[in-house]
């Protein structure tokens, strides 16, 4: 018999209750119950960013996390940058900077960069390739995504 | 209304069209995706690499509540596919690699699914295994296939005048062994298939495949179904890089679970699976003999190659057709002498995998050159331009070498780097105090850069329309896997048509709908397809002017279609807006729609039985310059600076060409320095990111692209298919400054850092290796 919790927490600026297996990942709940399938499982050990989201602010695997830890928290995944019809800042930069090949990590890349900037606002080269280290990304050469964040960074995303 | 100019799309840096929904999370990918009724499957592996299945008993499995199938090979057809036809889905009598597909499982969740896979008991009797191709040709070494008696595999032969005879007018004969390794593609998204029959026994696959129209050939015999009623659905995937040129097991067998449950079912690979379970580059014991006269001019090369076959085949044993391009045709070399022999073992297998065999080859032959010139005192830009072929110039193997910048490409790369006199200061400090060493280090390479033909076409379809609202739908053969063909192919239309790229629809996701097209390999696609887009763009632009011409009462040839509308060709002053001329056409007494069709086939011709054919419709040069730091106490590369100067022939998207070119060179450098799956007893000890190490961030260094342009004249605008070259010759690149810093080589890649301390060590001390 599986043991359930109910938790409620919010996501992307709206409360959301779940019922949650004890042992159920962040990464699960939000792509298997709830449907938000931008937070991608690229490896599901915490290697490769790929599934970033952000919880009371701080960068963190949702491959890591288990569900019921949310209870009570502040979540922000992918779908939750973009709060108008438009991109968010450094959405538009990723497409304008041919930051995205495939795109399986963009998502991850993408919330990491928004961690990034939102906790330095004089983000150097330096500090982002340190940043963004535990992000894989295996199409761009990194390169793009570099010149994608410093501009974000730039335009005070 | 102002006059509307004249401006072009080629050349410009366009954003791929895709990118915005992959911005916000909204794309689904294939390993996203849950289709109604489906359910989960796994696959159980052997986990050991030679041993026969003595019984195998799937009862707790099927009995366990949400199970809806458990297949073992008894349950399947005895059906054989892959390159040489020694593939089966699931494996009966014996295993032969940890791979291999011992029973399989559809169940109501993963979760479920996943714990039935336990439940499977099976009983094996180990036996000898060998899993190096040389010990697995000696008599008496344990036998694969029943059918292979003497384990081999494919082999090749290539013979270009008399090595003999070269020899006795070489001044300079240099002999190495080089060997190159496993690595493996870590594609982001995971392997994945569903599979779905339809009430006629038609089988529908969602699969991640980077050549759909042959896949439907290659997967029908594992089947046993028509290759006719496979339709192949291709929904966004998270990388491929040629790991999807092939069908391998994991295939059929969501297709036979799918079959036996009658539901669709997803099978999709963890990261362990993947890492122990994907295709491989294929691994080369590349013995090369060069020689040389005394002024450098090469007289022949002499090349012998063991490749590990592993259990399989999959494309990694056919390699030796594009690595015998390299030996023959990187640099003049008027007599060459090609040996190539693929043995069985019970190791995992290999597929292809960015820049085939090329990436092998060249790592020989750009390192042979550098040291080539050391022996002969010269420097290796004097050496390189000394065999560099120019335009006009036809291969051993009959690749006829037109519009070429090889000479060009190595100047400007030693120009912008002050090669040759960085290169001599630094060669003097090997032996001088300083922790820190730096080196420089050149390497260059030739592809094909216009299609491949290795099948019977190497062609591609197009099928263009436009709608009442002057919106275009593009429907190609070619298919999408980041690489970006989406934009290219937009601006060809674009271009063509005057439509803006936003007004551009590509589809090209459905074996049902689109046209026949080789695959996504070859770095082929944008000349392939842009080739046969742009023709199919300009017949409709015809239709479309001779249209206007009557409407308005001029000459066709006088008018252009600019930003959706019909101009004077001169001067611009526009005459009538495209949509509403479409539906002056559509909707009239003999109603007109615009639809084209077109199929292109390259100008290319396929070897002949000696390997001798004019094989690409075109061919490109690269030339990379790495500059490195080495830590001769911790062995650590620090890769600071690339040069990279390639010739693309024209440059259709720039932001889209510098992305594969920096992801290629990025590619490159993991092969070079960390990346290695390691395959110890025939079992993959290091299947995570944890332990396999792909370049991240902080590694990336500084990359200076530079591009030449050949205008190719069989390419769409003159432009040259540019995706491989990089990841070919930066790893050589890198290798040769690190000789150029601390003076020593390395043959067998990668130069990780315990590699390179160990090797500084036991040059220091003069002792051997210590394990």
């Amino acid at each position: 018999m599986t043991i359930k919790v109910d938790i409620e927490f919010v996501l992307n600026g709206r409360s959301v209750v779940a019922s949650v297996a004890a042992d159920l990942s962040a990464l699960t709940l939000l792509r298997d119950q709830l449907g938000l399938t931008g937070t991608k499982l690229a490896c599901g050990e915490g290697e490769c960013g790929a599934c970033t989201i952000l919880i009371d602010g701080d960068s963190v695997n949702a491959c890591l996390a288990y569900a019921v830890d949310l209870d009570g928290r502040d979540v922000l995944s992918i779908e939750g940058l973009r709060t108008e019809d438009v991109l968010h800042d450094i959405q538009q930069a990723f497409v304008d900077h041919g930051a995205i090949q495939c795109g399986f990590c963009t998502p991850g890349m993408i919330v990491q960069a928004k961690y990034l900037i939102d906790n330095n606002p004089k983000l150097t080269l330096d500090d982002l390739k340190r940043g963004l280290e535990g992000n894989i990304c295996r199409c761009t050469g990194y390169k793009k995504i570099f010149d994608a964040v410093a501009d974000a960074a730039k335009a005070g995303a | 209304m102002e006059p509307i100019e004249k401006t072009t799309i080629i050349g410009k840096r366009i954003p791929k069209p895709d990118g915005p929904d992959k911005a916000i999370g909204r794309t689904t990918y294939i390993n996203d995706m849950v289709l109604p009724m489906m359910l989960y499957g796994g696959i159980l592996h052997a986990g050991r690499p030679h041993a026969r299945i003595k019984s195998i008993d799937l009862s707790a499995a099927k009995a366990l509540r949400g199970v809806h199938v458990v297949l073992s090979a008894d349950d399947i057809p005895e059906l054989l596919f892959g390159v040489n036809r020694d593939n089966r889905p699931l494996k009966g009598g014996k295993v032969r690699c940890v791979r291999d597909e011992v029973a399989a499982v559809a169940a109501e969740t993963q979760a479920i699914c996943d714990h039935a896979l336990t439940l499977i008991k099976v009983d094996y009797e180990d036996l000898p295994a060998v899993f190096d191709p040389a010990e697995a040709l000696k008599e008496g070494a344990p036998r694969i296939h029943d059918e292979k008696p003497d384990n081999k595999s494919l082999a090749y032969e290539f013979d270009h005048g008399d090595v003999g005879e070269a020899e006795q007018q070489s001044d300079v004969i240099i002999d190495d062994v080089f060997n190159v390794h496993y690595v493996t593609h870590c594609c982001m998204g995971t392997g994945c298939a569903i599979a779905d029959f339809n009430a006629d026994g038609k089988l529908t696959i969602y699969s991640q495949t980077q050549y759909p129209y042959n896949y439907k050939m290659d997967l029908a015999p594992a089947l046993g179904v028509h290759p006719g009623d496979i339709r192949v659905i291709q929904p966004p995937v998270g990388g491929a890089f040629g790991s999807k040129l092939d069908v391998y097991p994991f295939e059929p067998v969501c297709a036979l679970l799918a079959k036996a449950a009658r539901r669709p079912v997803k099978l999709m690979f963890s990261r362990e699976e993947e890492f122990i379970n994907a295709p491989t580059r294929q691994p080369v014991r590349i013995h090369l003999r060069t020689g040389a006269k005394a002024d450098g001019t090469l007289t022949f090369r002499d090349v012998d190659c063991l490749l590990n076959n592993g259990a399989y085949t999959s494309w990694g044993p056919t390699t030796p057709f594009v690595m015998m391009r390299t030996f023959t045709s990187h640099y003049r070399v008027p007599t060459v002498k090609c040996r190539f022999q693929s043995v069985y073992t019970n190791n995992p297998y290999a597929g292809s995998f960015r820049g085939y065999g090329n990436v092998q080859a060249t790592y020989a032959t750009a390192i042979h050159m550098d040291m080539l010139a050391e022996k002969l005192g010269m420097n290796l830009l004097e050496l390189s331009l000394k065999n560099a072929q120019t335009s006009g110039e036809v291969s051993p193997q009959g690749s006829r070498l037109n519009e070429i910048a090889f000479a060009e490409c190595l100047e400007m790369a030693a120009e912008k780097t002050n090669f040759v006199a960085c290169a001599a200061a630094n060669a003097k400090l090997w032996d001088t105090p300083g922790r820190i060493k730096r080196g420089i280090g050149l390497a260059s390479s030739i592809h094909n850069a216009g299609g491949a033909k290795i099948h019977k076409s190497d062609g591609c379809g197009t099928i263009l329309k436009l709608d009442d609202f002057a919106r275009c739908t593009v429907i190609t053969g070619a298919s999408e896997i980041g690489q970006g063909i989406d934009a290219v192919i937009a601006q060809v239309v674009s271009e063509e048509l005057g439509i803006p790229i936003a007004d551009i629809i590509l589809v090209n996701d459905d074996t049902a709908i689109g046209p026949w097209d080789v695959g996504v390999h070859a770095s082929r696609t944008t000349f392939i397809a842009g080739n046969s887009a742009q023709r199919a763009a300009r017949e409709a632009r015809e239709q479309i002017l001779a249209a206007a011409a009557k409407v308005s009462n001029v000459a066709a040839d006088t008018l252009d279609l600019r930003q959706g509308w019909v101009v004077q060709e001169s001067g611009g002053e526009p005459i009538m807006k495209l949509d509403k001329l479409l539906r002056n056409m559509h909707f009239q007494q003999e109603p007109e729609l615009v639809m084209t069709t077109d199929y292109y086939e390259p100008p290319s011709e396929p070897e002949n039985a000696k390997h001798v054919g004019d094989m690409s419709a075109a061919y490109s040069h690269a030339v990379h310059i790495a500059e490195i730091e080495v830590d001769t106490e911790t062995g650590e590369i620090k890769v600071i600076r690339v040069t990279s100067v390639q010739d693309v022939g024209r440059i259709i998207n720039e932001l889209g060409l510098e992305a594969q070119i920096e992801g290629g060179i990025v590619m490159g450098l993991g092969y070079a320095l960390s990346e290695e799956l390691r395959i110890v007893d025939g079992q993959v000890t290091n299947p995570s990111f944890r332990d396999y190490k792909v370049p991240t961030a902080p590694e990336i260094p500084e990359m200076d692209l530079h591009f030449i342009e050949t205008d190719s004249k069989t390419g769409p605008l003159g432009a040259k298919g540019i995706a491989e070259l990089p990841t070919i010759v930066i790893a050589p690149a890198v290798a040769n400054a690190v000789y150029n810093a601390i003076g020593i080589r390395f043959m067998d890649p990668p130069m990780t850092p315990e590699k390179v301390a160990r090797a500084i060590w036991q040059r220091n001390t003069g002792k051997a290796a210590a394990e």
